[in-house]
């Protein structure tokens, strides 16, 4: 059987001011449908170049991305993706920024009727029916950034890429964020990519952990298999062994490995 | 148990008595037991109206007293200076009634009223702006999303940008052969800069996060242009449009010196020919004011286009 989306030997040269700069060299990689993959590495070291790659936001240099077989050739509705600062239209509602994700999906073979209740689901489904009409500057920045997982999830993607989405949050509402996700990509079986620079995250979230050697020519270092059974529960978790075994190594692999003296 | 020795007859005098309607008393209510109510400034809203009063006060105090000064010194001018002076302001304010009794008066083309004047300024103005935005919104929107397209451009704006707007009025008499269609061209020339470049400008700065977005959505070009950059560019396409007003505004009188005919700028000079000093000065306010009226309309129109 074939994997779901299958990276190989991917490599990625920027031509810049100053320069070639090699950001990403040999990736390999296999995710199968419904895994939760999460990207983890020091900063610059070209995991949301590899995100943006999945994305098609930009074209590889060298090597293949295949997404159920078929290559990956620009962006696309069927890869929606979860951005850091949340991208939502300031012009429009939380309704209408998901709308528009919705309509493009859906709109030329759903009545509008249709539409609307998907909509409404997706904003039901992050817990936010009652700031529906609201504009994005009238709400939180964590409430923000569940429009734009609704706005993804929306969309019924084959693929949910997620760069950072909880990075600008403050710990307590990034907490109650990561838990929402939990429930959700557990309802929805989405296949994830997250990028993330947090240990207690990926551990958390992810079934696989992949970690990227420092850049300039970042490739993957290791490949973490994270076998804590679902549905998992962050307090229970906080005195179990095996978890701190599994960030230990994470860690281990960050700060020991892969260290980097602060320039 | 006195009511059970009650006789029919006088149950039914009970029944049918004066008691069984509505008691008088009952309909006006009892003023003395009343609370005194409280008097409505030291309610809330009687509060709010006073700091609101007391706020606005403090708002229009230095205005007013700026105003002042400037009609105080106009006056001390006036006074000193040699015969035939400039008029004072209460000379001007009289000539000013007069001459806004009878605005729309229409004596063939070369007596109308002042109304007529202000109302042919502001019409070649707006056509002059309304044909600048027609080739200048489409022009600038490509010219901020294709690079090529700026490169070509970029120099031609460079070059004719500072000109004054006045030296393209020979051109244009010579082109059309007619003052009507020439100042309207100067207008045009003048206020399609600002257009261009703010609306480029706009364009070049619509932040990636969005463009990423539609990418990732594959929006059609249409969409793109709609739910994205336009929404996006709006609010340097307002500036651009406030700009060019501006511009335009300063222009008209100018141009309708050189071209005659009617308009602010026309009448102006035709007073000046029987120097009527009043009238200029009532000019130059007019002018003044019609420009301000135009700037805050644009303003509070941009500020409905704004978003947080």
């Amino acid at each position: 059987m074939h994997p779901y989306l299958h990276i190989e030997k991917a490599s990625m040269v920027f031509d810049t001011k100053k320069g070639r700069f090699h950001a990403l060299r040999d990736i390999n990689l296999k995710v199968e449908q419904g895994e939760f993959i999460a990207l983890i590495g020091h900063s610059g070291c070209g995991k949301s170049t590899l995100l943006n790659l999945v994305a098609g936001l930009i074209e590889p240099t060298s090597g293949v991305l295949l997404l159920n077989e078929r290559e990956i050739r620009g962006p696309g509705p069927d890869r929606a993706m979860v951005f850091q600062n949340h991208s939502l239209l300031p012009w429009m509602t939380c309704y209408g920024n998901v709308y528009l994700a919705v309509e493009r999906v859906f709109g030329a073979k759903e009545t509008r009727k249709q539409l609307k209740a998907r909509t409404e689901a997706a904003l039901e489904l992050v817990h936010l029916t009652h700031a529906m009409h609201k504009y994005p500057h009238e709400i939180s920045g964590g409430m923000k950034q569940r429009v734009g997982i609704a706005r993804a999830l929306a969309m019924q993607p084959k693929l949910l890429l997620m760069d950072e989405p909880f990075g600008a949050l403050d710990a307590l509402t990034r907490a109650s964020l990561q838990d929402e996700l939990m429930r959700i990509v557990q309802e929805t079986r989405a296949t994830t990519l997250m990028v993330t620079h947090d240990v207690d995250e990926a551990v958390l979230l992810a079934d696989r952990i992949v970690m990227m050697t420092n850049g300039p020519a970042a490739t993957i270092g290791e490949v973490l298999n994270v076998d804590l059974p679902r549905p998992r529960d962050r307090l229970a978790l906080a005195e179990d062994r095996h978890y701190h075994h599994l960030r230990h190594e994470v860690l281990e692999f960050l700060y020991q490995k892969q260290l980097r003296k602060a320039a | 148990m006195n009511a059970v020795s009650l006789d029919d007859r006088r149950l039914q005098a009970i029944m049918t008595s004066l008691d069984t309607e509505p008691l008088p008393a009952a309909s006006t209510p009892p003023t003395a037991a009343r609370p005194r109510p409280t008097p409505w400034l030291q309610t809330e809203r009687g509060q709010a109206f006073t700091a609101a009063l007391g706020r606005w006060f403090r708002a229009a105090i230095p205005p007013a007293f700026g105003l002042g000064l400037f009609v105080l010194v106009w006056q001390l001018i006036s006074v000193s200076s040699s015969e035939p002076g400039l008029p004072g302001p209460a000379k001007t304010w009289a000539a000013a009634q007069a001459l806004f009794a009878d605005p729309f008066y229409d004596n063939g083309p070369n007596d109308q009223g002042i109304g007529w004047n202000i109302l042919h300024s502001l019409a070649r103005v707006g056509t002059g702006f309304g044909l600048a935005a027609l080739v200048g919104i489409p022009l600038g929107f490509m010219i901020g999303r294709f690079a090529f397209l700026s490169g070509m451009v970029a120099p031609i704006i460079s070059l004719l940008r500072p000109v004054s707007p006045l030296a393209w009025l020979p051109i244009g008499l010579y082109v059309f052969k007619e003052t009507e269609p020439a100042s309207i061209w100067v207008i045009f020339i003048s206020s399609i800069w600002p257009i261009i470049l703010n609306t480029a400008a706009g364009v070049t700065r619509v932040p990636k996060d969005y463009l990423n977005v539609a990418r990732v959505l594959a929006l059609s070009e249409w969409k793109v242009f709609t739910r994205i950059l336009f929404p996006a560019v709006l609010p340097y396409l307002m500036t651009g449009i406030r700009l060019s007003i501006g511009v335009a505004w300063l222009v008209i009188v100018a141009a309708e010196m050189l071209t005659g005919g009617s308009g602010l700028g026309f009448w102006v000079w035709d007073e000046w020919n029987n120097l009527n000093v009043e009238h200029i000065l009532i000019a130059i306010f007019i002018v003044g004011f019609t420009g301000l009226l135009l700037e805050q309309g644009l303003l509070w129109l941009a500020k409905r286009f704004e978003y947080a």
